[in-house]
């Protein structure tokens, strides 16, 4: 890329107001994952037995839990978690839909009926329904959710690269290359892929806060995270039980998620204004 | 016509098969041996071969499946919950009409709510009551579930105490966990009312309608709304299922025995045959509902029809 159209890209980013917001909210959160230990007072396991269901205060910001465990700390390293099922999650998505989606759409076939059949199916299955039934297989814990969160989202991306990739094979540039005498492997990686990089990364955007809200949603169910991990989800679902006398336990590990899949929003909102804008209509 | 219904319920029917083949293969897919996961972790050693031919787990997979699939059909034979020691199918009776009067409920609920907003929004495009109902509802996705009952709990229940925080008897304990289900369904019937609505206000007839003399009122109500309630009709009981999912969080928070509830305490005690029993039940329900409304729409909306028959009756 040259240098003035890397520039002129840049200044579109600055103005769009979706892009920086969702850009700061983003980059706090790697903040706050990356210095967890220097910005959280306490480590997130730390019982303080004398401080038991304290309510925010200056010691505590966001008080503390049935063990007297920081709940400001915890939430702080909760962020490690998240962003740990983003990066996980969107990476196996990712490799999974694009491959499969690469080789239906660049060869069709009988391939390419099998992938759209077994998408439909997965598309007529809720998707909390068939997580449920992959972690029932595979058994709880949060890598074992995150993989199951892949497994029922990897049909959206294959079924986006497929129709790009088809779209894409029969124009000229693909047939020259042919032409010179390249594999299928190197057109598909060296010629359509680059061309699908942009949407590719507009729906990983739109695709992130379902993934993270979805992971989060299994282990407040307690098939995810187990405790003492301080994964937001489990977080809640754990305070419910003392919703009465700490309702803060309840109300700060909530609001962090709902920050952080706000970020996600708005900043893939931005980045497919900037990169695709034929679908800024929708 | 005819071809088309065919294609849907051939379509469907095989759908189905697969699914239920899937959910069935369940029981081999766990790591582990079919009878300890059936029986439950307590069973002895020696009686373990003995269980396996009572079970038929000797036999070759197709016929156990033809087996199994003929039993659920025809007895409504899911097999026994190890952890209750009692027939699956006696979970589930009590359970699923407590989830379907829930999700009904939701559904009415956030139809009256929501499809009158959406043929506003539609009417009122890029007015300040557009943007505000638009955002708001955006805002109200955004939210996880969870944790919006939970906020409701912490306000009604608790600060107000206007109902109670769990149980099922009363018609106050549904407030909460129906409110949950409308206001998560909110954003989406109120995004499908306005494009329908839209789509109809383009037509020429509402033009006409206008031509006519009829007020504002009577277009919306008599043509608009008329015009884009079959579509949002069908597309809303085609959530039902995805309904339902939802609501195994709500059911949770709030200690409603649902079919959510006892399916997700089930995968926690490992208790495969209801676990089972629940995924193939909804999974069915899902893609019964998703024929149905397709084969609606088709008998409704020719475009549609044609557009899976190409062209030809």
């Amino acid at each position: 890329m040259n240098e003035s159209l890397a520039k002129e890209f840049l200044q579109s980013c600055c103005k769009n107001k979706n892009f920086i917001l969702g850009f700061v909210i983003v980059i706090s959160i790697i903040i706050f994952a990356l210095f967890a230990e220097q910005i959280a007072p306490f480590p997130y396991d730390e019982a303080h037995p004398e401080d038991i269901l304290v309510p925010p205060n200056a010691k505590y910001i966001f008080g503390t839990d049935n063990m007297g465990r920081d709940l400001f700390s915890r939430i702080i390293y909760g962020t490690r978690i998240t962003l740990k099922v983003a990066l996980i999650g969107a990476g196996l998505q990712l490799v999974f839909g694009v491959s499969i989606g690469l080789i239906c759409g660049y060869f069709g076939g009988i391939a390419d009926r099998m992938l759209t059949f077994v998408a439909d199916l997965t598309w007529c299955i809720p998707g909390m329904i068939m997580a449920l039934a992959v972690v029932t297989i595979i058994g709880s814990g949060l890598t074992n959710a995150i993989i199951a969160i892949a497994i029922v989202n990897w049909a959206s991306y294959a079924r986006m690269v497929r129709a790009k990739t088809m779209s894409i094979k029969n124009q000229a540039f693909i047939e020259t290359g042919i032409s010179f005498g390249e594999n299928a492997i190197s057109i598909m990686l060296r010629y359509i892929l680059p061309n699908i990089v942009p949407i590719l990364i507009v729906t990983v955007s739109m695709q992130l806060p379902g993934t993270i809200m979805s992971t989060t949603t299994l282990s407040f169910l307690g098939v995810g995270s187990q405790p003492p991990s301080p994964d937001w989800g489990l977080m809640v679902s754990e305070g419910i039980n003392f919703i009465s006398r700490g309702p803060w336990l309840c109300i700060f590990p909530g609001l962090a998620l709902v920050y952080t899949v706000f970020g996600f929003n708005v900043l893939g909102e931005g980045l497919r204004d900037l990169l695709d804008p034929r679908m800024k209509s929708q | 016509m005819r071809k088309y219904i065919l294609k849907r319920l051939g379509m469907g029917m095989v759908l189905l098969l697969c699914v239920s083949f899937l959910v069935f293969s369940m029981l081999f897919l766990m790591p582990g041996d079919p009878v300890t996961i059936m029986a439950g972790p307590l069973v002895k050693a020696e009686n373990l071969e003995s269980l396996r031919v009572q079970y038929g787990l000797d036999r070759p997979l197709m016929v156990q499946y033809v087996d199994w699939l003929t039993r659920i059909i025809f007895h409504r034979d899911f097999g026994i919950s190890y952890k209750y020691r009692i027939d699956v199918w006696s979970l589930l009776e009590n359970s699923i009409p407590i989830s379907l009067k829930l999700t009904v409920t939701t559904l009415i609920i956030s139809m009256v709510i929501a499809v009158p907003l959406g043929l506003l929004c539609a009417y009122k495009k890029d007015t300040l009551f557009d943007r505000i109902t638009v955002n708001t509802s955006l805002v109200l996705t955004a939210i996880p579930s969870f944790w919006l009952a939970v906020i409701l709990m912490l306000i009604f229940a608790i600060k107000l105490k206007w109902f109670p925080l769990s149980g099922f008897e009363t018609w106050k304990n549904y407030v909460l966990p129906i409110s949950t289900g409308v206001v998560g369904g909110l954003a989406s019937t109120i995004r499908l009312t306005k494009s329908e609505a839209l789509d109809v206000l383009r037509e020429k007839y509402v033009t006409t309608a206008y031509a006519k003399g009829l007020d504002t009122k009577t277009v919306l109500i008599r043509h608009v709304l008329r015009n884009s309630l079959i579509v949002i009709t069908v597309n809303l009981f085609m959530s039902l299922p995805w309904l339902i999912s939802g609501y195994i969080i709500i059911e949770r928070i709030f200690g409603i025995p649902g079919m959510g509830n006892l399916m997700i305490n089930s995968i926690i005690q490992q208790d495969f045959n209801v676990v089972q029993a629940c995924i193939l039940i909804i999974t069915a329900l899902t893609i019964i509902c998703n024929i149905l409304s397709d084969i609606v729409l088709g008998i409704l909306d020719p475009r549609i029809r044609i557009s899976v028959t190409g062209g030809d009756k």
